[in-house]
């Protein structure tokens, strides 16, 4: 590594590796991964200072160091001491294989999501404690708690036993939607982490998944203004769409599709291609987005699919075909009430659409898109007025 | 220092002098109101007096425990005359006095018209703080 500050990104990348390294000379998972936590944590306080020539090499030292010392305190030493007298040496391991393990473990079925998040994000993730609480706005104390019970919940799961990769994939799209706040962009470190894992497994669904993160992640830059607010995809300056993103989603997607093993990540990556190939917006190929969602609906049988459909509907068919397709629907359905309000607008039901947009701005889930059905239905009151006068 | 909770009302507190419902201004009027309540904000993190506020969503219930082995009794969602809170803010000031000019401040937020909504905010002391004995 060169004398220039830490690139954090890096170093995370080598931490799996690291935690592995310890497991292997017959640390337990979670004693190991708190001691390479507190290794990462001491590499950000002093490798800016005093960068070392071999970056893994001192991780797995300082870990190994401190692994020891942990274990010295706990009451189990005895049996440990044995461990410490014949410390093998570091040496090239193949530990791609070891780190899907990890993601394994880390997403285990028993953990709660957000467990399973948090624990991802710091065994495989190589994020500190700290960094984690702020992006989920908790203290960090209670993150360390929730780190702490996670590992205990999985501590007589043995690692290498088989493990499903789509828990693993349900959770980095947990990760992923989280997106951005505080100093770690999460969306980015779910691509981060999709990548890394893409490049161990041999499923379509991984590369589905990820070829969906790039899509989305590529429009980020048009989705909100810089004050926060929401930009609707048909308004959205395509000029600050990521195109090298974009290109590299769309490869990944069709490398996967040419698999002919259809899942759910694949088909919702195709219908993101589908608007991320559009010049403009009323270029968009709404019929062959139907039909994705068809496809969707099949894999799926989700009720919030059916919603999604039926707006895309309503582009391809009109309006009346989509409140059509809505009026099948179960209206407590989170966005029922902004998807048909937004269908009555387009079929020139202006107020109506304005009563909707009111009512779904009163059940709106987030600020910015509560202040984005009041500008709405602001807007169509405005014409309204107008009309009258 | 003293921590000051704010509380904004969507039901219960009385009538602010400008009171149209925001669906009924026009938007840039919208837009106005969205800019002045973070630069209101930013100001306070500006001025190292910033700590946390929340906007919150109008549905809820009362919850009350029911006895050993019973389901928690609730009681909503909310009735339409409840007082119901729609959002607060936290600050952290030197004195009462800054606190009721900061809450006045963000009760001028413009609304309808241009014109300042004059909403009444709740301002609530925390009951912490002093930790040396009072000489």
């Amino acid at each position: 590594m060169s004398v220039n500050a830490v690139d954090e990104a890096q170093l995370r990348d080598l931490i799996p590796g690291v935690l592995m390294v310890l497991v292997r000379r017959g640390a337990d998972f979670a004693t190991a991964e708190d001691a390479v936590q507190e290794a990462l944590v001491r590499a950000i306080e002093t490798w800016r200072k005093y960068p070392p020539d071999d970056p893994k090499g001192w991780l797995i030292t300082t870990a190994w160091r401190r692994f020891i010392d942990i274990t010295r305190s706990e009451a189990a030493r005895h049996r440990r001491e044995e461990l410490v007298a014949d410390e093998p040496t570091p040496g090239p391991t193949p530990w791609t294989d070891d780190t899907l393990q990890l993601y394994f473990l880390c997403a285990h079925p028993n953990l709660r999501p957000a467990s399973a998040v948090a624990l991802t994000l710091r065994a495989v993730g190589g994020l500190t404690t700290r960094q984690i609480a702020q992006a989920y706005l908790v203290p960090e104390a209670t993150m360390a708690q929730r780190i702490s019970r996670a590992k205990s919940t999985v501590k007589d799961v043995r690692l290498g036993s088989p493990g499903d990769v789509r828990t693993v994939l349900k959770v980095l799209y947990l990760v992923f939607n989280e997106g951005y706040s505080g100093d770690v962009d999460l969306a980015a470190e779910a691509i981060r982490l999709a990548r890394q894992l893409a490049m161990m497994t041999d499923d379509p669904e991984v590369a589905g998944l990820l070829a969906l993160f790039l899509l989305h992640h590529a429009r980020r830059p048009s989705r909100t203004r810089a004050d926060g607010s929401l930009v609707p995809l048909a308004d959205q300056d395509r000029g600050l769409w990521q195109r090298d993103l974009i290109a590299e989603g769309v490869m990944v997607l069709q490398t996967a599709l040419a698999r002919d093993r259809l899942g759910e990540y694949q088909a919702q990556a195709a219908i993101a291609a589908l608007h991320a190939d559009a010049q403009t917006a009323d270029e968009t190929d709404w019929v062959q987005i139907v039909e994705w969602y068809d496809e969707l609906v099949a894999l799926t049988d989700s009720p919030v699919v059916r919603l999604n459909r039926a707006v895309a509907v309503g582009e391809a068919d009109g309006a009346q075909a989509g409140l059509a397709a809505l009026a099948d629907l179960d209206p407590a359905l989170p966005r029922y009430t902004a998807s048909a309000a937004y269908l009555h607008e387009r079929g020139g039901e202006i107020a109506t659409a304005a009563r909707l947009y009111v009512q779904a701005a009163a059940l709106a889930q987030t600020l910015a898109e509560r202040n984005h059905l009041t500008l709405k239905a602001a807007t169509l009151h405005q014409r309204l007025s107008g009309e009258v006068d | 220092m003293a921590k000051y909770l704010f509380l904004k009302h969507y039901r219960g507190a009385p009538a602010s002098v400008n009171d149209v419902p925001m669906d009924q201004w026009t938007p840039a009027e919208i837009d106005a109101h969205i800019q002045y309540m973070q630069d209101f904000a930013d100001r306070l993190r500006d001025s190292g007096e910033y700590v946390d506020s929340q906007a919150l969503r109008p549905e809820g219930a009362w919850v009350r425990h029911d006895g050993q082995g019973r389901p928690p009794v609730t009681d909503g969602p909310f009735a339409e005359t409840k007082d119901l809170i729609a959002g607060y803010m936290i600050i952290d000031v030197d004195s009462y006095e800054r606190a009721v000019e900061l809450a006045g401040e963000l009760s001028a937020a413009p609304g309808a018209g241009g014109k300042p909504i004059h909403e009444w905010l709740e301002v609530r002391p925390f009951m912490s703080g002093a930790h040396l004995p009072a000489e």
